[in-house]
């Protein structure tokens, strides 16, 4: 028959004991589940992300009413418990009603310790502990301007504060010793943790004593501190720790410490009744992190079950739920005269690691800044590994162990199950893996299965990193060459990488994906720099000192440091006013050499840096702009005249490339992209050996890609025939979007082509109408913040550094 | 003996950039590194006399924008496998202010 089980407290820990039990044997017992919260089990830890707004409160409920309903649980929820008669063994609620029990469970949890500071019952001072808290903290970001103090500078206090703020709320937090969360941090940690909290616009005052909560009409105005400062607020959040609910267990005359003591089996000094979770105290110990709380829950499940078990205590960790602030903390790290320290620190990058040694074993860690490795510190602190031969290289974590050279699939390691790995199919990392423990040993077999990489395929290479990471030794991965010697990731990882963690600027990358020197190099800042302009238009500021020289001064330098100059020349066409500004600027500046170029325009060699912005002026007053020829952009559409005036014409061939020319010009491209447009097949403006490459013929336009004229030569293939002019210009201006997104910096169209294949590039520009009308407004989003000539800007604005920094010729001859 | 003037603010070069400096004995590039050091090394690379001033500053490194070189702006001397070097003149940040020894231009060209 079944017996009678009460739980008092529906939180975490009684939460899961309650899915042990039922999930063992559903009928063993009849459950009434009292709680004096108004709801059922949620997820208090993600509180914190509710209250950031990163998260809704449905999303951290665990059990939902369905839930205790299908598992025939008796819900009093509401409803406290006043006392607990042991002698009849029942319970009497605040009611009056009496509910009898076999078998009684605490979970009572525990209550947020309130400073008796005068004023601490002012309304407007509250505890960060339950979700009516967390409600009175976003309707707090309601009122304009509003302001919070928060005292306590610990997990929780932090959380809080780092929620307000970006509510929109104003914080201060107040805390009492001399730096952050002193309990898990050292001071260095803390003081990074200070750091990032501050730029994040938070203002933190530690080593301050409060002194008095001040109010008006019985609502809190402000906190006084022992210094006399003032702190005008709105809300007061107290989080200074939490102590063990006890008082029923009190009344009913248990065993009580700090906590309801509870043995080793998690049963009280009564047989009968048994408690779980932040309301106990096991050994002298009190718990307020999950992992124990878990861990009890699981003993005290099998000891109702009849079933032998023990709760042993393990070392805890600490994590930070702060966006940005990754931070680590795990056993003791406290200075003493048998213990020993190694430190890591990387200023630049604020990154911090500390590990405490007695006797060869890792006591305590203490990470800031980047705790990738934090699993493996820890897994070493709870098993008490002897680390005296890897004691050299321990602190660079597990990739460096064993002389081993370094690991180059860490990065790919680190990632979490959920991160997407393939974008085009929205294979997860954790798909991966689980599709290579299923059987798929080899980059076909896994493409077979999940469709990761089996589309653009440039996510080929983090998927043999996955097949090596889950496999080991067993998977041998074939050798591409890395970006540079600044990682070892390919350009097609990096690129991959930046979309899928949302990497936004350059020392995101350098940070999440582990570059090895400070600042990158000539090889990859470019190509990162295009990268990030191409995946992020918006967010991304472009970087001027990550360009090549030309990019920069918008000119191509020459061998002897002069440089050259290109006004663009719409589809080749000029006129006698635009001709008669470039001799009269060649006249003026003293241009050594005037020569016509092979994409249809003018180049003017050899003027000096200085002149730059000048000529420029002079250039732009005539209405010509830059050409770009230094450019990883569009540089020209050549053009013949077309049906104008040539009598084989089929198509206004001159109108289109200047229609293409118009759209395209601005553009940054992974290499230099050049284009043409022939009025009949004769192909007089040789448009078969371009990037792009439109035939006009009687029915319409024949539009080819990938050609080339340099290093290699190769003709064009036909990307697709259309009907009308438009349907050209969609299609060319799809292209180049997908090519904008998708290729390795400095490939030609034609080598990216050759890496994705021709089919996959039609899918997607050709026949999905849906994703080339995505990709044209996706390009114009970005041709919103590029498209703009580049000499106007500089000779209005950057003129000056184009000049010397000084001159000192003058007082050099004195 | 030295002889520290006052070439122009920190400000006028850009975080990872370089300016030239002109100077009766030639063209001096002045660089300011991403943690905010200064250098200034002759504006001419030991290969083919490129201006190093218009390079990409990595480091403590710049690269020369013609052949990609690798100048280390500590010492002057090419990175790798490239062979040679070029003048280093002291150069330090002070009050905002870049400030050049003067004297070690002079001695240099005597």
């Amino acid at each position: 028959m079944a017996q009678n089980l009460v739980i008092i407290g529906a939180g975490m820990a009684s939460g899961r004991a309650l899915e042990h039990l039922l999930e063992a044997d559903r009928d063993a017992f009849n459950v009434t589940l009292f709680n004096a919260e108004p709801r059922g089990n949620y997820n208090r830890i993600m509180l914190s992300p509710v209250l950031s707004g990163e998260k809704a409160f449905d999303e951290i409920v665990t059990h939902t009413a369905d839930w205790y309903e299908e598992n025939g649980v008796t819900c009093r929820f509401g409803e406290k418990v006043a006392q607990i008669d042991r002698a009849t063994k029942t319970v009497t609620s605040e009611a009056g009603d009496i509910v009898p029990y076999d078998k009684l469970l605490l979970a009572t949890g525990s209550n947020p310790f309130m400073i008796p500071l005068p004023g601490h019952d002012l309304d407007g001072v509250i505890a960060y502990r339950d979700l009516e808290d967390t409600n009175r903290m976003i309707a707090l970001a309601d009122k304009p301007g509003a302001k919070a103090v928060v005292i306590g500078g610990g997990l929780l206090g932090l959380e809080a504060a780092a929620g307000l703020k970006l509510r929109g709320v104003d914080v201060t937090v107040v805390h009492l010793m001399g730096h952050l969360m002193e309990r898990q941090l050292d001071e260095a940690a803390g003081y990074l943790l200070r750091k990032a909290l501050v730029e994040k616009g938070i203002t933190v005052k530690c080593s301050a004593n409060s002194k008095e909560i001040m109010g008006e009409d019985g609502h809190v105005t402000g906190l006084r501190l022992d210094d006399g400062t003032e702190l005008p607020c709105d809300l007061l959040v107290m989080a200074v720790g939490i102590r063990p609910n006890v008082a029923l267990a009190q009344g009913a005359q248990l065993a009580v410490g700090k906590g309801i003591h509870v043995d080793d089996q998690m049963i009280t000094s009564d047989p009968n009744i048994l408690a779980v979770g932040e309301c106990v105290e096991h050994n002298g110990a009190l718990f307020g992190l999950v992992a124990p709380l878990y861990e009890q829950a699981k003993v005290v499940a099998q000891t109702l079950q009849g079933e032998q078990a023990a709760f042993i205590q393990k070392e805890v960790s600490t994590k930070l739920k702060v966006t940005g602030c990754d931070l680590f903390s795990a056993g003791d790290f406290a200075d003493g005269p048998d213990r020993e320290d190694i430190v890591f620190r990387d200023p630049a990058r604020g990154v911090y690691k500390r590990l405490v040694l007695e006797e060869n074993r890792i006591k305590g860690a203490v990470m800031y800044g980047d705790t990738a490795d934090s699993n493996w510190f820890f897994g070493l602190i709870k098993d008490g590994t002897d680390v005296a031969e890897m004691r050299e290289t321990l602190i660079f974590g597990p990739a460096y162990q064993g002389g081993t050279p370094l690991d180059p699939m860490a990065a790919v390691a680190a990632l979490p199950d959920d991160a997407e790995i393939c974008g085009c199919n929205g294979i997860t990392k954790g798909t991966i893996v689980k599709a290579i423990q299923d059987g798929a040993t080899d980059l076909a077999a896994v493409r077979t299965v999940t469709k990761a990489s089996g589309s653009c395929g440039t996510c080929t290479g983090l998927v043999e990193q996955v097949l090596g990471v889950t496999l080991g030794d067993d998977f041998v991965i074939p050798t591409e060459q890395p970006m540079c010697g600044c990682t070892d990731l390919t350009h097609e990882d990096v690129r991959r990488l930046i979309k899928s963690q949302e990497l936004k600027s350059m020392p995101a990358v350098w940070q999440e994906l582990g570059w090895k020197t400070t600042c990158g190099c000539h090889i990859c800042r470019p190509a990162l720099n295009f990268y990030l302009l191409a995946d992020w238009p918006l967010e991304y500021k472009d970087d001027p000192q990550s360009r090549f020289i030309n990019e920069r001064k918008h000119a191509n330098i020459q061998k002897d440091g002069t440089f050259s100059v290109v006004p663009r020349m719409w589809g080749g066409i000029t006129n006698p006013g635009e001709l008669r500004a470039i001799a009269d600027a060649a006249e003026k500046y003293n241009v050594p050499t005037v020569k016509v170029t092979g994409g249809q325009r003018i180049d003017l060699l050899g003027v000096k840096s200085e002149d730059l912005p000048s000529i420029w002026a002079d250039l732009n007053k005539a209405g010509l702009v830059s050409g770009h020829a230094y450019a990883k952009g569009l540089r020209t559409v050549k053009t013949c005249v077309g049906t104008d005036h040539c009598r084989f014409g089929t198509q206004d061939s001159t109108g289109l490339g200047i229609k293409l020319e118009k759209a395209l010009w601005g553009s940054w491209t992974p290499h230099k992209v050049k284009l043409a447009v022939s009025g009949c097949p004769r192909n007089c403006a040789e448009a078969t050996c371009k990037d792009v490459g439109v035939i006009c013929v009687d029915s319409g336009y024949q539009v080819g890609v990938g050609g080339a004229a340099g290093m290699d030569v190769k003709e064009t293939e036909r990307l697709a025939d259309v009907a009308t002019e438009q349907e050209a210009i969609d299609v060319t201006v799809a292209f180049v979007q997908l090519y904008r997104e998708h290729a390795k910096y400095l490939d030609r169209p034609y080598k990216w082509i050759a890496k994705v294949g021709l089919d996959w590039v039609k899918e997607r520009v050709v026949d999905d109408l849906e994703n080339r009308q995505a990709l044209i407004d996706r390009f114009a989003l970005s041709q919103s913040i590029y498209q703009k000539d580049p000499w106007a800007e500089h000779a209005q604005e950057k003129a000056e550094s184009f000049q010397p920094l000084a001159n000192l010729t003058l007082e050099a001859a004195e | 003996m030295t002889n520290w003037i006052d070439i122009g603010p920190l400000t006028a070069v850009a975080p990872r950039g370089g300016r030239v400096l002109k100077t009766a004995f030639g063209c001096v590039a002045v660089f300011r590194t991403a943690d905010d050091q200064v250098f200034a090394l002759d504006n001419a690379c030991p290969h083919k006399a490129g201006p190093l001033a218009e390079g990409i500053v990595h480091g403590h490194n710049v690269t020369c924008p013609l052949h990609n070189w690798v100048i280390s702006l500590e010492t002057g001397e090419a990175q790798g496998a490239d062979e040679g070097a070029v003048n280093t003149y002291p150069a330090r940040v002070e009050g905002g202010r870049i400030l050049l020894d003067a004297a070690c231009l002079v001695r240099r060209a005597a």
